[in-house]
């Protein structure tokens, strides 16, 4: 809807209040993965391939089997065959075929009466490996002479030639380059190369589940998507989605890595072949760190023409991402598109190659693909804006997509932001702070599509007058309070008087995941349809008490509301007045929506950091840090501020110190929070937020999605920081201490 | 797995002594616990220190000096006001160890049995010549901090031998310790270098100085010629110059996942510049 | 293997239990007594979702057998509330959003309560020293600070 018609006043919207599930969340009561059991319950226990690359020649569980008290093993030898595409990958990670492709895929599973039980059945389930050759880094594996991993996996789009683990390709783009670059001032060109990191969700993967021989089945499980498990863990089993109900617990965080599976269906398949007992399967960190999650690793080059003035003339980027060993899943098709999105690109032109290589399964994680991207194209706008003297916020506002533009990967922006978070950015006072020595400041932009998708919800009045809404997203990070907020502020009743529930996938029809920074966008706009619903039937009977044509009643502050020429000649029926009644006037009220969820509006942030740099020991410290983000509309600020904080946390986390570290054997050697170093209290600042609202035309209340842009622009700020403060430039994450003093030594 | 709680380190060194499989002694747990989750190690034999009396207590020895039980938490160090104005770099390096949490368990002799060629407070200990009693079958001796740790993961304790208490010296008059560690996050890592520095002064010049560096050899190495070139000196430049150049010459580190060769080496060097400072003002009545 | 028979006071309560000696105090309290509330996150003491405190002293239940109970006092997130009544930790770390998933909330409050018994003023810098054991991954710490000044002040206040 045109920007003039959406509400710009609200009585909730824009409010602060009590999350509704914040009483549970403080006192321990809330329930996630680990925390569900039932009676007569199995636990089970994984073994993992100690290598990176090896050929299962024999697997022997007779030893484990013997153990009273251990009721059922399972390999991929359970598993049905026939399966393709994705199905095929889900099932070739949740158990290795032949093959184990990375250090700590899964190769047999145990069930037994009790966890330490179970742990030990497993070490004792003999398995023979043949080593193979591996290769584990991007660039490694794109080497021509590199052992190819998995032949025959490349699909039609990879050009003849490319290296033998190449899978996919892609490449787009508009104008000409060439000219471009040759009406540019400065033309320059680097590489720049990301780690793969982990999302590091503190809540391990865990799950209950049940089946019978019948295929049908229970589970219980932390995951951003039931209906995801659901879908999956079926199409793995080869069983029928509707018979397996599936029911998520709280969610101890995700980032994009519960919205799939990794070791689910092991559970519902140890509990078919043990009767059908319950089988309870908690991972461990170290089971976390190397066989779920992590986010692709990048080799990305990149070259940019620019005016004196800070005008870009033409762009092009060259990719190669790895997201383990399973084609499809590097994130090559979002991270392009995102690489100049900030930018109105008058000449660019993108290619990327998906690269197999012995590493996890990559799942989704903040954004997939736009923090590296923007790593590599923002670092090279900095290097070059400090080439020619220009401000690096005034680079960015000279070049800045808009509405109208048509953006680098295509189609054309509606009503976005960037320009205002840019303008937010350059006039707040921690851009004008003075920086003392060993200190510098770094600015980057970023960007992501936001996503709607299918989404299904249902409202229902309470007798009382109260309103329960029923999703299908967990509840990662309030959502819950947001949803509420929206739903009073349609039916015009308390904050209070709205309850919102997750539920399982028995209870409403198909819903994607809590991803893409969907949750409240799409639920928001299902539940406004599904309240709009309800609504019609509330005025209708009061209509019909009133003894009026219902088209004459409006709603209005939680009433109906005689209209037209009715108007004042009945008081107004409250929502507690009609509902109170609605056994006797033709039944329960309710409101359904379901909709594959278009409207998003695109998400543009700019981050301001302030970094100092220990001259002799490399050490980066955050000094100061600044989120400015278009949020269209924040439905609970604090919330808001809460995913912007925590975005920009993570990607300070990938600037400097996290990273897959690998050992020549192929193993992953950070197994451990101790090794794998995600940002502590005492490593960060407060974290400054400004939310900037420009609306989002698709959404009832402007709602664009705040999650996951937020991570995006830390990467390329903090090496521009630390460029700034140091004179050298890191083209390579993490920043790490013994890196930066690498570099600060080789400057002399 | 069997838990043992003695009431006497005769009687926890007759266990280790008498039992055939693997045996661990339990202090604060901080690292057995994380052993046994790991599946690294699962003792067949644990035998908790923690009833024997006097495993809890610190005091001044006669000649005054400290004796410090071995179930003595970090956090127990810390707030013993007396023992950290005499050994502010003895106490530094256990109070690293780990967070609040892990603080409140990890014990001095756990640190040094664990044998880890990093653990923060062995570097400490050992400038500071602390001793350990070791009781083991044929009775108890006392033997420098400095020659327990015998390689990664390895103590030069014999079956049956446990440590049972730990002793510091006098402080004396004019002297003052410090120790630094580098880390990559700002807490909760293992050091990549660390580095003790003791040392007395005779009126502004450094009289006696001993120079530990930690995390950059396969055990903690004591740097007789980095405490050499500051000997005599009132610590000028010129003197922390040297100093840096003999503590990085000293090592002999790996590349790991926690750090490079030439970083341990080059922090090495800037950690022993900084540690020296901070131990000289101590000596000179800082706080 | 021999289980051994634990009595211990949990929350103001007495309890038993009867513990495999390689079983952790945290597995014993979710799994033995029901007490959920305490996470495990790492298992190694890395995370502090699983902080208790044990005879008043702060610690990482993972990382204290639970045969090593015996005797103790413990409290957990369980026990925070008095009488119905949230502490002011509680009550603070909802108002100021100080809790995205929640899931390393049980441990923080705990952590932080230990840390206002000891400290009914620390500085920023004191409370993400103290915290720097307790790993969050949603809210980049700065709400959960906020909330523990704010929670020490109002306790200040009260006194």
């Amino acid at each position: 809807m045109p920007k003039d018609e959406l509400k710009t006043s609200f009585k909730w919207i824009g409010t602060r209040p009590d999350r509704p599930d914040g009483l549970d969340k403080v006192t321990g009561r809330a329930r996630y993965g680990a925390d569900f059991s039932l009676p007569n319950m199995l636990h089970a226990a994984v073994v993992r391939s100690p290598h990176a690359h090896a050929r299962i020649k024999k697997i022997d569980a007779s030893k484990a089997l013997a153990l009273d008290g251990v009721k059922a093993v399972v390999t991929r030898a359970d598993l049905p065959t026939g399966l393709s595409g994705e199905d095929l990958n889900l099932q070739d990670n949740t158990l290795a075929g032949d093959v184990a492709l990375y250090d700590g895929h899964a190769v047999a599973a145990v069930a037994a009466t009790s966890a330490l039980l179970a742990k030990d059945a497993a070490k004792l389930i003999e398995v023979e490996y043949e080593v193979l050759p591996h290769v584990i880094d991007v660039d490694d594996a794109f080497r021509a002479d590199a052992p190819v991993i998995r032949p025959g996996l490349a699909d039609h789009s990879v050009p003849k030639g490319a290296p033998g683990n190449v899978t996919r390709y892609i490449e787009f783009g508009h104008g000409d380059v060439a000219a471009g670059f040759a009406e540019a001032d400065l033309v320059r060109e680097e590489t720049y190369k990301t780690e793969a990191t982990h999302q590091g969700y503190i809540e391990p993967h865990a799950c209950v589940g049940q089946m019978g021989a019948d295929g049908k089945g229970e589970m219980w499980v932390c995951t951003q998507g039931q209906w995801y498990v659901r879908r999956m863990c079926a199409a793995v089993l080869g069983t029928e989605a509707s018979q397996l109900r599936v029911t998520p617990s709280e969610i101890g965080g995700g980032f994009g890595g519960k919205t799939t599976i990794f070791m689910e269906p092991l559970a519902l398949a140890l509990s078919r072949k043990a009767g059908g007992r319950p089988v309870k399967l908690v991972m461990s960190r170290s089971e976390v760190l190397r066989a779920t999650g992590p986010t692709a690793s990048a080799s990305m080059d990149v070259k940019i023409g620019m005016k004196k003035d800070g005008r870009i003339t033409a762009g092009t980027v060259s990719f190669r991402m790895q997201g383990g060993a399973f084609p499809g899943m590097s994130p090559i098709g979002e991270a392009l598109p995102c690489a100049f999105a900030c930018y109105d690109m008058p000449n660019v032109h993108h290619e990327a190659y998906e690269v197999l290589a012995n590493r996890p399964k990559a799942a989704a994680y903040r954004a997939p693909g736009s923090p590296m991207a923007a790593f590599a194209v923002e670092s090279l706008v900095d290097e070059m804006s400090r080439e020619l003297g220009l401000d690096p916020i005034d680079v960015r506002l000279t070049n800045g997509a808009k509405e109208g533009t048509k953006s680098s990967y295509g189609p054309k922006f509606n009503q976005i932001g960037l320009v205002e978070t840019l303008e937010a950015a350059k006039a707040h006072p921690n851009y004008a702070a003075p920086l003392g020595p060993n200190q510098g400041r770094g600015v980057a932009s970023g960007f992501w599509f936001n996503h709607g998708g299918e989404t299904s919800v249902s409202v229902a009045i309470g007798e009382d007058g109260t309103v329960q809404v029923s999703v299908g997203t967990p509840d990662i990070g309030g959502s819950r309070a947001s949803i509420a907020l929206m739903t009073a502020e349609t039916f015009g009743i308390d904050y209070d008087d709205v309850r919102v529930n997750v539920v399982e996938t028995g209870a409403l029809g198909v819903n994607e995941p809590t991803h893409g920074s969907r949750a409240t966008h799409s639920n928001g706009k299902a539940m406004y349809e599904a309240a709009g619903q309800a609504i019609r039937e509330l005025c209708k009977r009061a209509a019909a008490d009133w003894g009026i044509d219902a088209e004459a009643v409006e709603w209005a502050d939680g009433a109906a509301q005689p209209a037209g020429p009715n108007a004042g000649k009945f008081p107004p029926m409250s929502l507690r007045e009609i509902a109170g009644k609605m056994g006797s006037t033709g039944g329960p009220i309710s409101g359904h929506h379901e909709i594959t969820m278009g409207g998003v509006g695109a998400s543009f942030g700019t981050h301001v950091v302030d970094v100092e740099v220990d001259p002799e020991t490399g050490r980066t410290t955050i000094l100061r840090y600044l989120v400015v983000q278009d949020a269209g509309r924040a439905i609970h600020p604090a919330y808001v501020e809460g995913q912007y904080q925590g975005g920009a946390a993570q990607g300070i986390g990938w600037a400097l110190n996290e990273s897959y570290i690998y050992g020549k054997d192929g193993r992953l050697q950070n197994t451990v929070f101790l090794d794998y170093r995600i940002p502590v209290a005492s490593d960060l600042p407060m974290i400054d937020t400004v939310i900037v609202e420009v609306p989002n035309p698709g959404h009832p209340y402007g709602v664009r999605g705040v999650g996951e842009t937020g991570i995006t622009p830390p990467l390329p700020a903090i090496a521009s920081a630390v460029a700034a403060a140091t004179g050298v430039r890191l083209r390579e994450l993490p920043m790490s201490p013994p890196k930066v003093l690498a570099a600060i030594k080789a400057r002399g | 797995m069997r838990y043992h709680t003695p009431a006497t380190f005769e009687a926890a060194a007759a266990l280790a002594a008498e039992a055939s499989g693997v045996t661990r002694f339990l202090a604060g747990g901080t690292d057995v616990l994380v052993q046994l989750r790991a599946g690294m190690v699962t003792p067949d034999d644990l035998i908790d220190l923690k009833k024997i009396d006097g495993v809890k207590t610190m005091a001044r020895t006669k000649d005054g000096g400290w004796q410090i039980g071995v179930a003595v938490s970090g956090a127990e160090l810390g707030a013993n006001a007396a023992l950290v104005a005499d050994w502010p770099g003895v106490v530094e390096g256990m109070e690293l160890v780990g967070s609040t949490q892990v603080q409140g368990r990890a014990t001095l002799v756990g640190n040094l049995c664990n044998g880890s060629p990093a653990a923060d407070s062995v570097p400490g200990l050992v400038a500071a010549g602390a001793t350990v009693t070791v009781t083991g079958p044929s009775g108890s001796r006392e033997v420098p901090v400095g020659e327990i740790p015998a390689g990664p993961g390895k103590t030069a304790l014999k079956k049956g031998e446990v440590i049972s208490g730990v002793t510091l010296p006098p402080r004396g008059k004019n002297g003052g310790d410090a120790y630094l560690r580098f880390i990559p996050r700002t807490e909760m890592d293992i050091a990549v270098v660390g580095c003790a520095v003791n040392l007395r002064l005779d009126g502004d010049k450094i009289a006696e100085a001993r120079v530990v560096l930690g995390a950059v050899a396969p055990t903690v190495i004591v740097v007789p010629e980095a405490a050499k070139a500051i000997i005599g000196t009132t610590l000028d430049d010129a003197a922390l110059e040297k100093l840096a150049q003999a503590a990085s010459a000293a090592c002999k580190p790996i590349d790991d996942k926690r750090g490079t060769v030439a970083f341990r080496t080059d922090v090495a060097g800037v950690l022993a510049r900084r540690a020296a400072k901070i131990a000289y003002d101590r000596a000179k009545g800082a706080k | 293997m021999s289980k051994i028979h634990v009595t211990t006071k949990v929350n103001g309560d007495d309890v038993e239990f009867l513990a495999d000696p390689r079983e952790s105090l945290l597995d014993c309290l979710r799994d033995k007594l029901d007490l959920t509330g305490a996470k495990e996150g790492c298992g190694t003491g890395d995370c502090g979702a699983c902080s208790v405190s044990l005879d008043g002293t702060l610690v990482c239940s993972c990382l204290v057998l639970g045969v090593e109970a015996q005797g103790k006092t413990i409290e957990t997130v369980e026990g925070m509330a008095q009488d119905g009544d949230l502490h002011p930790l509680q009550r603070k770390f909802i108002e100021h959003a100080a809790l995205q998933c929640g899931f390393c909330t049980p441990g923080i409050l705990v952590a932080a309560k230990n840390l206002l018994e000891r400290n009914p003023d620390p500085t920023e810098t004191e409370i993400r020293y103290w915290l720097a054991g307790n790993l969050c991954r949603c809210t980049g710490y700065d709400k959960i600070v906020r909330a523990v000044q704010d929670a020490a002040a109002e306790m200040r206040g009260a006194a």
